[in-house]
């Protein structure tokens, strides 16, 4: 209802819902109010123009056009609502019929809709004219079931969408038939279109039916549709053009708002959370991206990445949302830094920040935002396009959505070295089976011609690493590049990626849910909870010395293969922060079983110790009922 | 539960999408009150497998039989039921959690039956009854797995069939879920098809564990017997993919 209402906020939405309201209450009042004026005969002005008395003249009876125009609202909108239902209902039946009579005869009813959809409406509506005979209901008829191929295909379409979701096969499988899963769980989730279509419809029924009756072929006399006035006034239209011109008005503001309406719902539906999120202000250090050269690689020289401070910040219906918020690091030359978290802590974000990769509306600030000693903070420049195109290689989750379908692979991967390093394109192409190969794909010139398609998940995802290879990559960023793949492909991209990283010396920041990946990979971990790292230490000391509640509980309820099987798994209860509704003190106290009063109320720091390692906790390292239990497992083994 | 917990029985199962051969020829047993792991990777079949056994795919040939009879897949007698691999997919979004969970109870239960019911099935999965009114959207993907574990029970099967049930949850969640269906299967004596991708999830809820390889079952055993002593290559090669258990650095496992 909500969403419904949104419609209104938008200047044109408003417009079109007053101008809707005002056509429908009129097709109420004006027959009531204004019938006798309308069919008054007054014989001494007979076809007379505007005047006082009647302001757009009269007809060969002397009837004033104007009242005439204002009763005809009813059966004009009566009509095309009519049309419109014939239309909905037809197209209802046929669009669901493959739903519920099954495939094979669900096929031909889809065949025969495809080939009506083909004919143009008018000339459907002319035929079905014809058939029905002359006059309101068969025009009624005939429009309706012209604009039924299109809604039944409509209909057709999204059913089939909606039919293929878990949630009818769960109901399908609970043994609940075929039309009570239609009216239950399919119509509900497909009106909102339908309505919004069928209100379009409308409008598009509207400027049908004058047509029709303009042509003679819709309402005949003695009633009268805006269609009616207009052909009844375009035989005087040299006497008295408006009485031509107030029923055509009529036509078009009605027929407008109808489609307008419809247009303008459509619009609010399908964009979601529309109006209300107001724009982010401007940043107020977006101007201070100044050079401090005295400050810069002040130490340590093999520093790849530096980050300080980093906040991510998206507009909000209740205020900015900051899913990443300050946090700081360091990858040197070579080094690999896993970063673990659940969805919502801002692991992926932080990824796409380092890669400038956040677009409107998010907003990236940090105090030091460096690859390679470049600020990335800086505007988008031709240079910085060249830093990030040949320095820092992105490899993302689904392997399946990050190559253009319609090109050949080879093609994909030369463009990098075409774009950014200037090759020919022979050269770029032998430079891209080279880096095929270079990620173990077998027949590298075979496979560089071939489409994305022809690629199995596995080999995709190298490919994509292959891509990031074509440049000299000081960094590799990998999101989750394991998840959508099975487990032993899983194994050959982390090897791969293990692999590369001691040969090119490239540093790699892995991100990933799955601690146990990270570990398996990466020199350091780094714990993200709630947009902020809570813990950092290296992948070797997860087990043995974790000392955050978070990271301790994220390992002990991951069961591996030395998993006690008589205790139950260890859990994390609660569930992870909502980024719009951080709670003030320790994120994590909720689900914490150390939580005291102290972590409520106050954020720990992340706090580094002596070895380097750092933690944010007021209780880091004091024992936990499930620490314990995780100890004894580990001593078991 | 009405239905006693039964043996269920796929008979040399093929199941073809045009000319591609999806599952090819398995013949597999679910022992009544154990559950049965079905661990391979995507492409492998074991879906197709489970859809099949609910009517949801063609089979082309071959038998699915509970306790020696052919299951049903029309009606509202459905002594199978499934619980899918993504809790957001799953439940209808305009439906509260209770209505979904009401839906899948057979017909001919009374208005507060319906309602006891709905109440007792949300406490055996660990959710407020209090909820039941409550949208898919306002609970966490662990606690709409476990809407889901609900309907799949309320239909009282003899069988549940569990598609990756563990894989779109966060692991932290994941541990609550696999607690769940052993604390069921302990408690109700569910005959249970767990299909994973992941041995260490079927290793510690499975008693039997099967391996799917190109729509063929390659080995199946016991699981302790299976993970310690793989016959088949593929096996091998799975049980080596397992995060943690080789090029370990210096971990203390």
């Amino acid at each position: 209802m909500k969403r419904w209402l949104s419609v209104l906020r938008t200047p044109l939405g408003l417009t079109a819902s007053v101008l809707s309201a005002g056509v429908l209450v009129l097709a109420v009042l004006a027959p009531i109010l204004w019938t006798d004026d309308a069919n008054a005969v007054d014989t001494g002005n007979i076809l007379a123009g505007p005047s006082a008395d009647h302001w757009a003249g009269t007809d060969n009876l002397g009837r004033d056009i104007f009242y005439r125009t204002l009763v005809a609202t009813r059966l004009s909108v009566e009509l095309a609502l009519a049309a419109t239902a014939v239309a909905v209902v037809v197209g209802l039946l046929l669009g669901t019929a493959s739903f519920l009579l099954g495939r094979r005869i669900g096929r031909l009813v889809n065949a025969a809709v495809n080939i009506a959809v083909a004919f143009p409406g008018i000339l459907l509506a002319l035929f079905f004219a014809v058939i029905f005979g002359v006059g309101a209901t068969g025009a009624v008829f005939a429009i309706g079931l012209a604009g039924a191929p299109a809604f039944g295909r409509l209909t057709q379409t999204l059913v089939a969408s909606v039919g293929a979701r878990d949630y009818v096969s769960a109901a399908r499988v609970a043994g609940v038939g075929r039309v009570r899963l239609l009216f239950r769980h399919v119509l509900p989730n497909v009106s909102e279109p339908l309505v919004v279509n069928a209100t379009i419809g409308a409008g598009g029924a509207l400027l049908s039916f004058a047509g029709l009756s303009f042509l003679g072929l819709g309402v005949q006399q003695p009633h009268y549709d805006w269609g009616r006035l207009l052909y009844d006034g375009i035989s005087s239209i040299y006497v008295n053009p408006y009485a031509a011109l107030a029923p055509g008005a009529a036509v078009i503001v009605a027929g407008l708002a109808f489609n307008l309406f419809g247009e303008s719902v459509a619009k609010a539906l399908g964009v979601g959370v529309v109006g209300g999120v107001p724009a982010l202000p401007p940043s107020p250090d977006a101007l201070e991206v100044e050079e401090r050269p005295a400050e810069r690689h002040h130490d340590h020289d093999d520093v790849v990445l530096d980050v300080r401070d980093l906040t991510v910040t998206f507009p909000g219906p209740e205020g900015p949302i900051h899913p990443v918020r300050g946090i700081s690091f360091a990858v040197r030359r070579g080094e690999a830094v896993g970063v673990v978290g659940e969805s919502g802590s801002g692991k992926s974000l932080t990824a796409l920040a380092v890669s400038r990769l956040v677009g409107d509306p998010g907003r990236v600030e940090a105090s030091r935002l460096e690859l390679l000693g470049a600020d990335l903070r800086a505007s988008d420049t031709r240079a910085q396009r060249h830093l990030l195109g040949t320095s820092l290689s992105m490899v993302f989750q689904d392997p399946m959505t990050s190559f253009n379908p319609t090109q050949r692979m080879g093609g994909q991967l030369a463009e990098v070295a075409r774009h950014h390093q200037g090759l020919g394109r022979r050269a770029a192409l032998a430079r891209a089976v080279d880096r095929l190969r270079s990620v173990r794909i077998t027949d590298p010139e075979h496979r560089a011609h071939q489409y994305p398609h022809e690629f199995s998940g596995g080999m995709r995802q190298r490919a994509m690493i292959g891509m990031g290879l074509m440049g000299t990559p000081a960094l590799i960023v990998a999101d989750e590049p394991t998840t959508a793949l099975d487990v032993t492909v899983q194994q050959q991209v982390l090897d791969l990626l293990t692999s590369i990283r001691a040969a090119e010396d490239v540093a790699l920041v892995l991100i990933s849910h799955d601690v146990t990946v990270v570990g398996e990979v990466c020199d350091r971990v780094l714990v993200m909870y709630a947009g902020t790292i809570v813990e950092d230490l290296p992948a070797a000391d997860l087990a043995a010395s974790a000392r955050h509640p978070y990271t301790r509980a994220l390992l002990a309820a991951v069961p591996d293969m030395h998993t006690d099987l008589d205790a139950p798994l260890a859990t994390v209860p609660g569930r992870p922060v909502d980024p719009a509704d951080v709670p003030v003190g320790c994120a994590f106290a909720a689900r914490c079983p150390l939580a005291t009063d102290r972590c409520l109320a106050e954020q720990p720091p992340l706090e580094t110790d002596a070895a380097g390692l750092r933690v944010a906790c007021w209780h880091a390292g004091e024992p936990i009922d499930i620490a314990i239990q995780d100890r004894e497992q580990v001593d078991a083994r | 539960m009405t239905h006693p917990m039964r043996e269920l029985r796929f008979e040399d199962v093929t199941v073809r999408y045009g000319h591609t051969t999806a599952v090819d020829g398995v013949s597999l047993t679910v022992p009544a009150g154990h559950v049965v792991g079905l661990v391979g990777e995507s492409g492998s079949g074991k879906s197709t497998l489970a859809r099949a056994a609910v009517g949801l795919a063609p089979m082309h040939g071959g038998r699915i039989l509970l306790d020696g009879e052919p299951v049903p897949t029309r009606g509202r007698n459905r002594p199978l039921q499934m619980v899918f691999q993504d809790p957001y997919s799953s439940l209808d979004p305009r439906m509260s959690i209770g209505e979904s969970v009401a839906e899948a109870i057979p017909p001919g239960a009374s208005r507060a039956d319906r309602r006891a019911e709905v109440g007792r099935l949300l406490e055996l999965v660990h959710l407020d009854p209090a909820r039941a009114a409550a949208r898919p959207s306002e609970l966490s993907g662990g606690q709409r797995q476990r809407v889901a574990l609900a309907r799949a029970l309320a239909g009282r099967p003899a069988v549940v069939i569990a598609d990756e049930i563990t894989s779109a949850l966060d692991v932290s969640i994941q541990g609550a879920v696999l607690n769940l269906v052993r604390e069921l299967q302990r408690e109700l004596g569910l005959s249970m098809l767990f299909i994973s991708h992941n041995l260490a999830v079927v290793r510690y809820v499975a008693t039997h564990v099967a391996v799917m390889h190109h729509g063929r079952i390659v080995e199946e055993g016991p699981t302790a017997q299976v993970l310690a002593a793989p016959d088949h290559d593929y096996t091998r090669e799975l049980l080596a993919a397992v995060p943690g258990t080789q090029h370990t650095k210096g971990s203390p496992r």
